[in-house]
């Protein structure tokens, strides 16, 4: 005979260390195991997209940056693609190698952020984070750099970037790529064969693959899963097509499995700029004849890329007008938290925020 | 097996810690006697002798020096650099600004030149505290007369404080950032050196050519 509590309701957030943001977790607990959870959005709203409709196709490239604020460079990349798309805009080669450049190596910092805050949510509290924090900040001074800002970068524009990069930049660049290979065989030292991880972590919060491609999950934990969707190599966008990366790809869709598929993708990610450094070749970066106020004609545009945490999609809408007349955002990490119920009941407390610790959810993206 | 991965993880750690601190301790770093010492330029017998004052603050650890966090050229601050010579009034910056938080009143100065009249900048008010420093507005000056800075220290009180005014753009020594002038960065420019920058050497970064300007001003008239 078992016995059975009475379910107790504990509100787990907006404001909690383990949240990620502002998230609310309206949990049920029947002694320390979850029965029923749910999570409640919208502490973060901005209104972003109805922002988006009175300002001209430029301007909103400021906004995209605070969508989701750990990877401002693909939110450009989406943004800008679409607008391109829908205005038939031919962007300039260097142009598009060097979003091609920002876009990875901000996968390589936002992954950084998941795997570190991953032990911040495995109790691992603000130590081993920092080892990641510490990449984290070579990348971000290369941004610097690069456009003069850190997070909020704004650096990607219709028909390519708005600078140039400065020649300073190259041999930063390549410090960064010499050293960053050793960073992640110490992070894998650190993290990976560490059997409080591997017991916390195996086997725990598992997906099964069709109910993710049902429920449009994306990015890595979909790859986790042993479905090979990857949008980069699936429907190259940019010049995706001209570099070669390994898709990594496990079957065990846990958490662990999570954890490895991003860790193997900052690889490659390196290996995506070591050749677009090799092709890049000197030229304009953006085409002086693309106007600052932009006046595609009458119609719609969605493009979607592989961002760091997923399909991040922009739907833009043009009634030939300076401003977009709707734009619609796809934000990967409302659709991966959608299952987050899925996969935490039965688990006790502390692995629920582990399991939410491996989704990789930004709270400015989901609330937009 | 079990425990090796606990000891290559602490391994790591162990390396870290003898390996050194890689932050840096903005705005001021704890330095020793030792420290203080190199810092006043003294050796440090001398130091102890000459000011025995500063010697003993830095003995209780409470000497300090000024430890600044690395910027690069362009990094796009807070203080905007305003070229007044330059600036016609035109309010692009204003209206292209994504919050609209500039604000300029402009008024008839009655000097005629060859290509119109001038006006007067009466009010050129920047509200900091609602800036997202995008540097929009330097994008779009068709004159190249404003250009962001480089500071970032600008803490206040009270909200009025942050509106940076006009007179406030006219004292102000020009040290503009690199962001959007590549022909300052090939120059070497340093905004953080505090060479001051007249508009000769920071506007126009794409200077138009002979052809260019005759095709725009004679041809087309």
């Amino acid at each position: 005979m078992t016995l059975q509590s009475e379910p107790v309701i504990v509100n787990v957030g907006p404001q909690h260390p383990s949240t990620h943001g502002v998230l609310r977790m309206r949990v049920a607990f029947d002694g320390e195991t979850v029965t029923d959870a749910e999570m409640i959005i919208g502490y973060l709203h901005r209104g972003s997209e109805k922002l988006a409709e009175e300002r001209t196709f430029t301007q909103v490239i400021t906004l995209t940056d605070r969508m989701d604020y750990v990877a401002a460079m693909t939110n450009n990349q989406a943004y800008v693609l679409s607008v391109e798309k829908l205005a038939g805009i031919e962007p300039m080669p260097r142009g598009v190698y060097l979003r091609m450049i920002s876009a990875e190596l901000q996968r390589i910092a936002s992954h950084l952020m998941a795997v570190g805050f991953l032990l911040q949510d495995l109790g691992a509290l603000a130590t081993p984070l920092m080892y990641m924090f510490r990449e984290r900040e070579d990348i971000l001074d290369l941004f610097e750099l690069m456009c003069g800002a850190r997070i909020t970068v704004s650096y990607h524009r219709p028909s390519g970037v708005f600078q140039d990069v400065p020649d300073e930049f190259w041999g930063r660049l390549r410090q960064f790529l010499d050293g960053m290979p050793a960073h992640i065989d110490e992070y894998e030292r650190l993290i990976s064969g560490n059997e409080i991880v591997l017991s916390r972590m195996r086997g725990v919060g598992v997906l099964d693959p069709d109910v993710m491609v049902n429920a449009s999950i994306t990015g890595p934990m979909l790859r986790a899963g042993g479905v090979d969707w990857d949008l980069r190599h699936r429907a190259p966008y940019e010049f995706y097509d001209r570099v070669s990366f390994d898709r990594p790809i496990m079957d065990e869709s846990d958490n662990y499995a999570r954890y490895l598929v991003r860790v193997y993708e900052m690889r490659e990610a390196l290996k995506i700029v070591e050749q677009c450094v090799e092709q890049i070749e000197p030229g304009p970066v953006r085409d002086p004849d693309v106007p600052f106020v932009l006046r595609p004609p009458v119609g719609e545009s969605y493009v979607g890329i592989e961002g760091p945490k997923g399909e991040l999609g922009f739907y833009l809408v043009s009634d030939g007008g300076i401003s977009p007349y709707r734009c619609k955002v796809r934000p990967p990490s409302l659709l991966n938290l959608t299952l987050l119920r899925e996969m935490v009941i039965g688990l006790p407390m502390a692995d629920m925020i582990v399991t939410f610790g491996t989704v990789d959810v930004n709270m400015g993206e989901v609330d937009r | 097996m079990i425990g090796l991965g606990l000891f290559k993880g602490l391994l790591v750690t162990l390396i870290a810690a003898i390996r050194g601190p890689v932050t840096v301790q903005y705005p001021d770093r704890k330095v020793g006697l030792p420290g203080a010492a190199k810092d006043a330029g003294l050796s440090l017998p001398r130091f102890l002798v000459k000011r025995p004052r500063d010697a003993a603050r830095a003995a209780v650890g409470m000497a300090t020096v000024e430890d600044l966090v690395e910027q690069g050229p362009r990094f796009r601050g807070q203080d905007f650099n305003w070229y007044e010579d330059r600036c016609t009034g035109c309010a692009s910056c204003a209206k292209f600004c994504p919050l609209g938080i500039i604000k300029i009143v402009t008024s008839s100065s009655g000097k005629q030149t060859a290509e119109g009249e001038v006006y007067d900048v009466d009010v050129f008010d920047i509200d900091i505290g609602r800036c997202m420093f995008c540097g929009i507005c330097v994008e779009v000056c068709p004159y190249d007369a404003l250009d962001m800075g480089s500071d970032f220290e600008r803490a206040q009180y009270e909200r009025q404080a942050l509106v940076i005014p006009v007179d406030e753009l006219r004292r102000k020594k020009n040290t503009p950032s690199t962001w959007f002038r590549p022909q300052l960065e090939s120059a070497g420019y340093d905004p953080h050196a505090g060479e001051e920058l007249t508009w000769d050497a920071a506007g126009r970064h794409e200077q138009p050519s002979e052809e260019q300007l005759t095709e725009r001003w004679v041809d087309e008239r």
